[in-house]
């Protein structure tokens, strides 16, 4: 610690941070541009000028840039210096000077750094009387927004693009005053992390085009702390709404998860809310094949009584993207033995293998957080960048770990960071990729090796073995994958915090056995090991904790004719099953209910259909990655008679008479019900401060202190102001009454400070600036290592190696952040960013089936055959061909399978 | 009067030839440090010498060197500065034109003593002459065994590129010239680490002028002692100091380091041309501070030029008649500047161009009263410290000179709504 004077008061702080990162967790208010608490600092917009001293008796003193200045004990700086405050105002008016003060109609207006920043260095007068340069603005695709014109050259949007998430299509060109941050021609932003440029840039040069079709000012949003829905990650997210939409998803901070950058999916995959397919009012069908009618709440519930009552054996299928909550409230409608996970065999054993291997001893499943500071990394048949972005932003972020030691040799502070870059150059830690196809973090890694999933498991259990002969050898190894894998346990013995990361991507059990042996393996040479493995879907360990059979189980049952009623919980059972087993599925059972948020072919067949509540609607509990289980909280109050799918139970639970079964009225009661009657949800209680929960007497207010309008919004209606509704699950409200001021962390749902109204203002809820928010980051690790486990996956067997086929290929998945997750395809800007199905083919075999890129093929298994283009990828091993997963007409089917493929 | 650097040069002649050169002496020095001299040696007298750098800066050369750390990583990288930018500088393109050989051998030198195994020549897009001169001497060079493997069977090796830089003059700032070279934009970076510790591609780097490299055989050859003596001041050598302007016989020459402003002038240049007068002169190119009628003594060294109230900086000076507004002078060369900024940080970026659109105003009769004092408060903006690099402070050094020594001439711009000398 070092003691600083700050305009003659002593302050003790962290030493060897910057002065502005001091100045800023202290509290003190000093502008900045260039700086950014993740991407640190470059001293190019000369904002956050202070004035220091050398000594006691130095009154004239110099300007510094606090952002340049490491904190050294005795500094002695003032921030209310006249000049130094001059000096600021003096950078806003230059910065001024081609502003085009458009605020007005500028999207950001309200929530601008820019402004703020201008405001606090009190700069009110244009001086100047020449004219702004202008711009032309560029098309950059379905996510933003491009305004150059109001650019302010902070370099924050180009570092971040290129510098931070590896971006290559977007760069400044220009010099001097007419500087463009643009791409070389007009275009999509390639980088699934575009859209964090719109929290980045401190002004409304880059803004969210999606918002911007139904755009609201921050203070008129109502807003609430929730999870995002796409992937298995969790990042949280503040979901903005306003007459019954939802306009928006930002970043909310949490150091161990999602820290200050979301993706793309996340950030724009929203718009399935306010979807047109959505189903507002339950839907009730007479017969199967008769047209569905609309009911109301109370014919529906009805109906439903009267069909399960009619027929008895009824099961029920969760969901990997409903809550632990409505997964909960429906295995115990029915019965855990009746409760199926709503997921294929093959992934159901992948999860209980995961979950397994995460209670094992000893190897902890790191936070998103840890994954960036790991320093050797070994892949393992997960295409990360597709599956769960945010991670591959984090392990873009460890590859530099262990060369930061250069810059900590020459004494450079590592927030340095033009500095760290150039002496860091192209420097790397170790990544080793083993994945089926090229991933788009291959351009980092040390090395690489392409095969198939059993040839991956391959390398992973011969790494395992050179770790410790514990594990078994692997036989048939060539030469060059022995070496590859002495080489790669090298480096993780040699690391002081090695992760191995895999996951579900592969669809292979052997590579998530491999993955687990190289932890253990690793561990038992005395090194910490860290295991991280990507799961499907954003409630996938949530629904595995919960357990129940597999879809196929369920199945079997119907099929034998020992269930007649099925009630499927947020599930399309035609994405996770093969069409003619459904089909099958329809036939044989009496009655099927529906809980769902859209129409799909699933909805198109219930008897009954109930509306369920989205993550905007309803609140919820989440396991992530991690296995850390993270609250989302409803933003608005759902239209129509949608409500939470669990209270959708709850309410047929009462309809037959059973709400002894189901006997919550809120959020609460149900979670209480939960974690103790399962054991390893019993932390669930603890993850976000209770309904009843108040500050100083008062909920927490959705609304801002500046909501306009609430009078006039339903005076169409009525004259007379609508009583704002009720929440009887969380201690927010509907309302701009209520609390305003800081909350736990949990429930914050904006980030807002007086003289801080842009994204910014999160330094103000921070412990540190750049730290973990003040009282704790959300969430609560539900799944640690367990010393007294019992041996699950010992005896794991090594794969033979993978043997091309003449007659077929091997068909794998292949993921795309646009296209391969369900719900956000629903949303118009991603679904504009998919690509259009087609099949990966090797060169290898396109060459024997004498196929070129583009020819019409036919894929065939079993009963299917799927038409689709080829698209021939340098990067697919011979014998394999990979069909994108989710993409229209391509789910319904477990990979990997055989398949054969002909011209056509 | 001794003329180490330009004895062999003719002006407007052919460049010495590898065996003109080595007829004159040439490679004699290289002979001497490979065949008999440590790095330590060399740094040793080089040191002695006092030798500080023509580039501008005025850093002295053996601590340059010295200042690679002990056992710093390899591959270290020797760059010559042979970008020569600065408006108003023709020195270095004489010396490359004239006698390459003399740089390369003070290169081959200076990386010898750093034990550097690459260098490059970082040259200016525009001087096609001398990147023809230096080619060929790269080329003969190599052919002689003075560059490449094992160099004079001495087991010391140099690989060396001529690179032609695409032309900015944020290229002047060390560090901007090797992200340049490196590709990247040429965007001047911290201070922190230095260029010795890493610089190039994160490799320690030398950077030197090319006249200050020129000298180097010569202190080898003649010794350290000898270079002091050549000199007028305590710093060593002579120096090539340039004068443009309206000037009789405006040209370069060689003189001892420490020769005063009014000899340069009166004696060499001839004095002004018949009908004018001298009103001032930027004495180390644009980025340097007017010096007037009474500074005319100033003895042209580092120490005394800045104790005047200005900079060394190139030694090629800048005249202003009494004909010549100043204010369209100091317009001209803001423009320059506002042109040149590499448009990194705010000041010079968005400063450098307010300044030059008001100084257009004033010439062209649209200025106000209160445009002296935003120009005044922008020499304070963009002064040291307050922007990131040299670039903007050097910029305002001729304008708040001007301001200082001619107002009169920028009110009367403001007053009579007009130009006075159009």
């Amino acid at each position: 610690m070092a003691v600083i004077y700050i305009d003659n008061k002593p302050y003790e702080v962290k030493e060897g941070q910057s002065l502005l990162n001091a100045c800023l967790s202290l509290g003190f208010s000093v502008p900045y541009f260039c700086w950014h608490p993740e991407l640190h600092s470059v001293g190019a917009c000369r904002q956050c000028a202070v004035k220091q001293f050398r000594n006691e008796s130095d009154t004239r003193g110099f300007i510094i840039m606090s952002c340049m200045t490491p904190v050294e004990d005795g500094l002695c700086i003032s921030i209310d210096d006249p000049e130094a405050r001059q000096f600021r105002a003096s950078i806003i008016e230059m910065l001024m000077l081609n502003h085009p003060h458009d605020c007005p109609v500028c999207d950001e207006g309200g929530e601008c750094h820019l402004q703020d920043m201008t405001v606090m260095t009190g700069h009110v007068r244009r001086r100047t009387r020449f004219p702004k340069r202008t711009y032309r603005n560029q098309d950059l695709g379905p996510f933003l927004n491009h305004e150059m014109n109001r650019c302010i050259q902070c370099y924050r949007c180009l570092r971040f693009y290129r510098d931070y998430a590896g971006g290559r299509d977007f760069n400044v060109f220009g010099i001097h005053q007419r500087l463009y941050f643009g791409r070389y021609e007009d275009g999509k932003l390639e980088s699934e992390f575009s859209g964090n440029l719109v929290e980045v840039c401190p002004t409304g040069v880059f803004t969210d085009k999606t918002f911007m079709k139904h755009f609201t000012r921050k203070w008129d949003l109502q807003t609430a702390p929730s999870i995002c829905v796409h992937c298995s990650v969790g990042c949280n997210t503040i979901v903005g709404e306003r007459y019954g939409t939802v306009r928006r998803i930002l970043n909310r901070f949490n150091r161990e998860v999602n820290g200050y950058f979301l993706c793309d999916r996340g950030r724009f995959g929203y718009e399935f809310v306010n979807s047109e397919l959505r189903i507002r009012r339950p839907l009730v069908r007479d017969a199967r094949t008769a047209e569905a009618q609309p009911a109301n709440k109370a014919a529906a519930l009805k109906r439903v009584a009267q069909i399960l009552r009619k027929t008895p054996g009824l099961i029920g299928i969760g969901s990997p993207r409903a809550s632990l909550e409505s997964n909960y409230a429906l295995r115990k409608l029915v019965g855990p033995d009746r409760f199926f996970a709503g997921v294929s065999g093959a992934e159901q054993r992948l999860i209980t293998a995961i979950l397994d291997s995460m209670r094992k001893p000893s190897v902890l499943s790191p936070s998103l957080q840890e994954v960036e500071r790991a320093d050797a990394v070994l892949l393992l048949g997960e295409d990360v960048p597709n599956t769960a972005p945010r991670l591959a932003l984090a392990l873009r972020q460890s590859v530099r770990v262990r060369p930061m030691t250069l810059a900590d040799q020459l004494c450079v502070p590592r927030w340095m960071d033009h500095a760290v870059r150039l002496v860091v150059h192209d420097a790397r830690g170790p990544l080793y990729i083993a994945t089926p196809y090229r991933t788009r973090l291959d351009s980092l890694a040390t090395k690489t090796l392409r095969g198939a999933p059993d040839d991956i498991a391959r390398l992973g259990f011969a790494v395992a073995h050179e770790l410790s002969t514990d594990s078994p050898a692997v036989a048939g190894l060539s030469e060059e994958a022995q070496s590859l894998a002495h080489e790669i346990a090298q480096a993780l013995q040699g690391a002081s915090c090695p992760l191995v990361m895999s996951g579900t991507g592969c669809g292979s059990m052997a590579v998530v056995q491999a993955a687990d042996a190289v932890a253990r393996s690793l561990r038992k040479t005395g090194r910490p090991a860290m295991l991280s493995f990507i799961v499907p879907e954003c409630n996938s360990l949530g629904l595995g904790i919960l357990g129940g059979g597999s879809l196929e189980d369920a199945v079997e049952r119907i099929l034998k004719g020992d269930a007649h009623n099925l009630i499927i919980l947020q599930s399309n059972l035609f994405r996770r099953l093969d069409r003619e087993t459904v089909e099958e599925v329809f036939e044989k059972i009496e009655h099927v209910v529906v809980l769902d948020h859209v129409a799909n072919r699933c909805v198109e067949r219930a008897d009954v259909v109930l509306p369920s509540a989205t993550f905007a609607e309803s609140d919820g509990t989440f396991v992530n990655n991690e296995g850390r289980g993270q609250r989302f909280f409803q933003v608005m109050v759902p239209q129509g008679d949608v409500q939470a799918s669990w209270r959708w139970i709850r309410d047929i639970a009462d309809a037959l008479d059973k709400g002894e079964l189901a006997p919550w009225t809120s959020l609460d009661d149900l979670i209480a019900d939960m974690a103790a009657s399962v054991q390893r949800l019993k932390e669930v209680v603890r993850i976000a401060p209770a309904a009843d929960f108040r500050m100083t007497g008062m909920r927490i207010a959705r609304e801002s202190h500046r909501y306009s309008g609430r009078t006039a919004v339903t005076a169409y209606v009525s004259v007379h102001e609508p009583k704002p509704p009720q929440d009887d699950d969380s201690p927010l409200a509907f309302s701009m009454e209520g609390f305003q001021g800081h909350v736990p962390p949990a429930v914050i749902p904006r980030f807002w400070s007086p003289g801080w109204n842009s994204i910014q203002a999160v330094n103000k809820f921070q412990s540190e600036v750049g730290g973990p928010l003040a009282g704790g980051d959300p969430g609560i690790r539900l799944i640690e290592p367990m010393e007294n486990v019992e041996k699950g996956q010992e005896g794991a067997i090594v794969p033979e190696p993978f043997r091309p086929r003449t007659d077929a290929c091997l068909l794998v998945p292949l993921f795309h952040v646009f296209g391969s997750e369900e719900l956000s395809m629903l949303s118009p800007a991603i679904a504009e960013a998919a690509p259009e199905p087609y099949v990966g083919l090797s060169p290898e075999d396109a060459d024997r089936l004498g196929l070129r890129d583009g020819n019409t093929v036919a894929v065939r298994w079993d009963e299917t055959e799927l038409t689709l283009p080829a698209k021939i990828m340098d990067d697919l091993p011979g014998g394999l061909a990979g069909l994108p997963h989710g993409l229209p007409g391509l789910s319904g089917f477990v990979l990997p399978r055989w398949g054969k493929i002909r011209a056509k | 009067m001794e003329r180490p650097l330009t004895q062999h040069i003719q002006p407007g002649g052919e460049p010495l030839s590898l065996a003109e050169y080595e007829k004159k002496g040439g490679y004699q020095a290289l002979r001497r440090v490979l065949g008999s001299m440590t790095p330590r040696q060399v740094l040793d007298v080089v040191s002695k010498a006092n030798l500080r750098g023509r580039g501008g800066a005025g850093f002295p050369t053996g601590t340059k060197w010295e200042s690679v750390p002990e056992g710093a990583p390899k591959p270290r990288y020797f760059i010559v500065d042979a970008d020569e930018m600065e408006p108003g500088a023709f020195k270095d393109r004489y010396l490359m034109e004239g006698n390459p050989h003399q740089l390369i051998e003070g290169l081959i030198i200076g990386a010898y003593t750093v034990e550097a195994e690459a260098a490059v020549v970082f040259i200016r897009w525009e001087y096609t002459r001398a990147r023809k001169s230096l080619r060929k001497a790269i080329e003969e060079a190599y052919e002689r065994k003075y560059l490449g493997g094992n160099i004079l069977a001495s087991g010391f090796n140099l690989e060396v590129q001529l690179h032609v830089s695409a032309g900015r003059y944020i290229c002047g700032e060390g560090t901007a010239l090797v992200k340049s070279l490196a590709g990247d934009r040429a965007l001047p970076h911290a201070k922190v680490p230095r260029q010795t510790q890493a610089g190039l591609w994160g490799k320690p780097t030398i950077l030197n002028n090319a006249e200050t490299l020129c000298n180097v055989p010569h202190i080898i050859s003649n010794g350290p002692e000898w270079f002091r003596t050549l000199s007028r001041c305590n710093d060593g050598g002579t120096k090539i100091y340039g004068a443009s302007g309206k000037l009789k016989r405006p040209g370069l020459w060689e003189l001892p380091l420490g020769t005063s402003l009014r000899e340069i002038l009166e004696e060499c240049a001839g004095g002004m041309r018949e009908g004018l007068r001298f009103r001032g002169v930027l004495p180390g190119g644009a980025s340097t501070d007017f010096l007037v009628e009474e500074h005319l003594d100033v003895a042209m060294d580092y120490d005394s030029v800045q104790k005047a109230g200005s900079r060394l900086g190139t030694g090629t000076m800048i005249v202003l008649d009494d004909r010549t507004c100043p204010v369209g002078m100091v317009h001209n060369l803001e423009h320059f500047f506002a042109h040149e900024s590499c448009g990194w940080c705010t000041p010079c970026r968005e400063g450098l161009p307010w300044a030059a659109a008001i100084l257009k105003a004033l010439e062209q009769g649209q200025g106000r009263a209160e445009d002296l004092d935003t120009l005044g408060q922008l020499t304070g903006r963009l002064g040291p410290g307050r922007t990131f690099c040299a670039l903007a402070p050097g910029a305002m050094a001729p304008l708040k000179s001007a301001l200082k020594f001619f107002r009169a001439d920028f009110e009367l711009h403001v007053a009579e709504k007009r130009c006075p000398w159009r």
